[in-house]
């Protein structure tokens, strides 16, 4: 397949830079929205959702550089891929923490009871906690160290995403449209992955035959 | 123009105007609870309930009242959308609607009632969760049976027809045991729900024998 777009090693360090400072804004305007007393009628409310649903926006660019290769050839949004994984990890902790801290007050009790007894707060809990030892093992030594394990480690990431639709899903009251949305973006990212993933399984099948 | 129909002696087309003759208007302050898990207090002008249905004179087989809402597909883009079995649906047990705390309101904060809040008139029930408040009323039936909520068909599991706020009874994906008062800024903590809302003086009598955990 044609590559469509081949940036130069100092284009993509511009490129990172971009996307750096793009990552940040959603933070930002929360800010500015907090200072300006400009967060709704429920600002606890609004900043936790925000930061739930930036985190799923950063999840889902995360998970399309891989179908991006796929479809068009182009291998070198794949390094930006950890830096966007990175952020969707900041996100969510920026999410966990006005759970904990803005709605909850660091209730402990409370909090660990709205964990265990809810649905929707437990696959939520569960992917963030999932996504802590991708954080961890996400430096340079640590893939040269882990090597395959560390593609099987990383795919964890599949069922994170998955836990975060869902939470987003069992929380909203009856008008599934946002989560549905969510929900249809990841199952193309993963269909992407599953559909080469199989037309290479099945092309790769004679070879194998002949080297049995 | 509110219809008024079903188990009454005679169906009436009432204009607010004539609604406005029925009462005089008053003023309440009401705790309201989400059954989201945010609350608020609300400074609203209405009648009591129990007076427009006096003037709507029910007949003995009347055990309900049914709440209709508009549903104007031009003015209302929104119920275009399936997410609801539109029109919103609500009811009240006849002896509930007769409580003199249930309101139909008129206003707000000492306005009248903007589009967005129910105009022209809503009803308000301050010791239920707020989604029982149907809003933009244009009919009142009078039934014999209970009738069929929008959220009871929408979801039987999660929101029943009594609604009652109970701290005691979680919402089945969440906690209902606190709620989060709006006004308080970034940093206010969560406050304790009250039983029936801190009505329970009032209204508790109305459900006396009654397994609160079934008739969420």
């Amino acid at each position: 397949m044609a590559i469509i777009y081949q940036p130069s090693k100092k284009q993509i360090s511009w490129i990172k830079s971009g996307l750096f400072v793009a990552a940040l804004i959603p933070l930002a305007r929360l800010v500015w929205l907090g200072v300006n007393d400009d967060l709704t009628a429920n600002p606890i409310e609004f900043v936790e959702r925000s930061l739930g649903t930036w985190t799923l926006v950063i999840l889902m660019i995360t998970l399309s550089m891989t179908p991006i290769k796929l479809l068009t050839g182009m291998v070198w949004q794949i390094q930006l891929r950890r830096m966007m994984g990175l952020f969707m990890f900041f996100y969510v902790c920026l999410h966990f923490l006005t759970y904990i801290w803005l709605d909850q007050s660091f209730y402990w009790m409370a909090i660990v009871k709205d964990i265990a007894k809810h649905p929707y707060v437990l696959v939520g809990f569960s992917a963030f906690i999932l996504s802590i030892p991708l954080v961890i093992t996400s430096n340079n030594a640590m893939v040269r160290r882990l090597r395959e394990r560390w593609k099987q480690l990383h795919q964890l990431v599949y069922l994170i995403a998955i836990l975060g639709v869902v939470h987003f899903w069992w929380l909203v009251k009856k008008d599934i449209r946002e989560p549905l949305a969510y929900a249809l973006v990841l199952a193309v990212l993963l269909g992407i992955r599953l559909y080469y993933k199989k037309s290479s399984d099945t092309s790769m099948a004679p070879v194998s035959k002949v080297a049995a | 123009m509110v219809s008024i129909e079903g188990e009454v002696k005679k169906p009436k087309q009432l204009s607010i105007e004539d609604v406005f003759k029925i009462a005089p208007l008053e003023e309440r302050i009401y705790r309201m609870r989400c059954v989201e898990g945010w609350s608020m207090v609300i400074p609203w002008v209405g009648l009591p309930l129990a007076q427009l249905i006096k003037f709507a004179e029910p007949t003995a087989n009347a055990k309900y009242v049914e709440f209709i809402s508009i549903a104007d597909k031009k003015t209302m883009p929104g119920v275009n959308i399936p997410v609801l079995d539109w029109p919103y649906v609500e009811g009240l047990r006849l002896d509930e609607a007769m409580n003199p705390l249930a309101i139909m309101a008129v206003g707000l904060y000492g306005e009248v009632l903007p589009n967005q809040n129910g105009a022209p008139m809503r009803l308000v029930v301050p010791w239920k969760y707020g989604f029982k408040g149907a809003k933009s009323i244009v009919t009142i039936r009078f039934t014999e049976k209970m009738p069929q909520t929008a959220w009871m068909k929408a979801a039987s599991s999660e929101y029943g027809f009594y609604a009652n706020v109970n701290p005691t009874v979680d919402h089945p994906r969440w906690t209902q045991s606190t709620e989060r008062r709006i006004g308080g800024g970034l940093f206010s903590p969560r406050i304790k729900t009250q039983m029936f809302n801190g009505y329970a003086e009032q209204v508790a009598q109305l459900y006396t024998g009654m397994d609160l955990r079934k008739n969420f």
